[in-house]
């Protein structure tokens, strides 16, 4: 197997496991802020893995900086709406979670 | 093409199955929307694998795909963060604490 295969193979591979727990993280976590922080972060690395994975088997260059360019897009609107949302819930008055809450 | 691509998007697409989970047990409005929001960078990333598993020519256009829903996704977590998202009762009376709490 050439390198740059193994390498994208690796990048692929990351990425789904940095989705899996992106997912666990959204399931399990208790509120709505906690969530948010692990669907904002931890998919986008996910999504930024299989990109970079998929840019080096891209055929020319054109390919794959159009694949690249759709990362700096996803981190910049997730970052947008983690923001845009983390205001309005603290607006609603809804409580951060806290371990020692009785 | 290292024959992976298929294999990972269906790991995607169980993680898309797995996350509607959040949408039924909620429990608020924003719950929701973040399984939306995943379901805009997931399908992107299904998206893209597709293109290279099945190669060819239209590549490029599935790649064109995926921006676009990147952009749709975006739209509609701004939409609602600005716009849809209230109290629920909004005009009438003003909800007990505990219940803004639990939303």
């Amino acid at each position: 197997m050439p390198l740059v295969e193994f390498a994208s193979a690796i990048l692929l591979v990351t990425g789904a496991i940095f989705y899996v727990v992106g997912t666990v993280g959204l399931l399990r976590f208790p509120d709505i802020y906690t969530r948010l922080h692990a669907l904002a972060k931890v998919d986008n690395l996910g999504l930024g893995c299989i990109l970079a994975g998929l840019a080096l088997q891209a055929e020319s260059v054109a390919v794959a900086l159009k694949l690249l360019l759709i990362w700096p897009l996803a981190l910049l609107a997730s970052a947008v709406i983690g923001y845009l949302i983390a205001s309005r819930a603290a607006a609603l008055g809804i409580k951060p979670w806290r371990q020692d809450k009785p | 093409m290292t024959g992976l691509e298929l294999p990972v998007a269906l790991v995607l697409l169980l993680n898309l199955a797995v996350s509607l989970q959040r949408v039924m047990r909620g429990p608020g409005d924003a719950d929701r929307l973040l399984a939306t929001l995943l379901f805009g960078t997931t399908g992107i990333g299904i998206i893209v694998l597709l293109a290279f598993a099945d190669g060819g020519p239209a590549r490029t256009g599935f790649i064109d795909v995926a921006l676009t829903l990147a952009l749709l996704a975006t739209l509609s977590g701004i939409a609602f963060a600005r716009r849809a998202w209230r109290r629920a009762h909004d005009d009438e009376a003003e909800p007990a604490n505990d219940e803004i709490e639990a939303r």
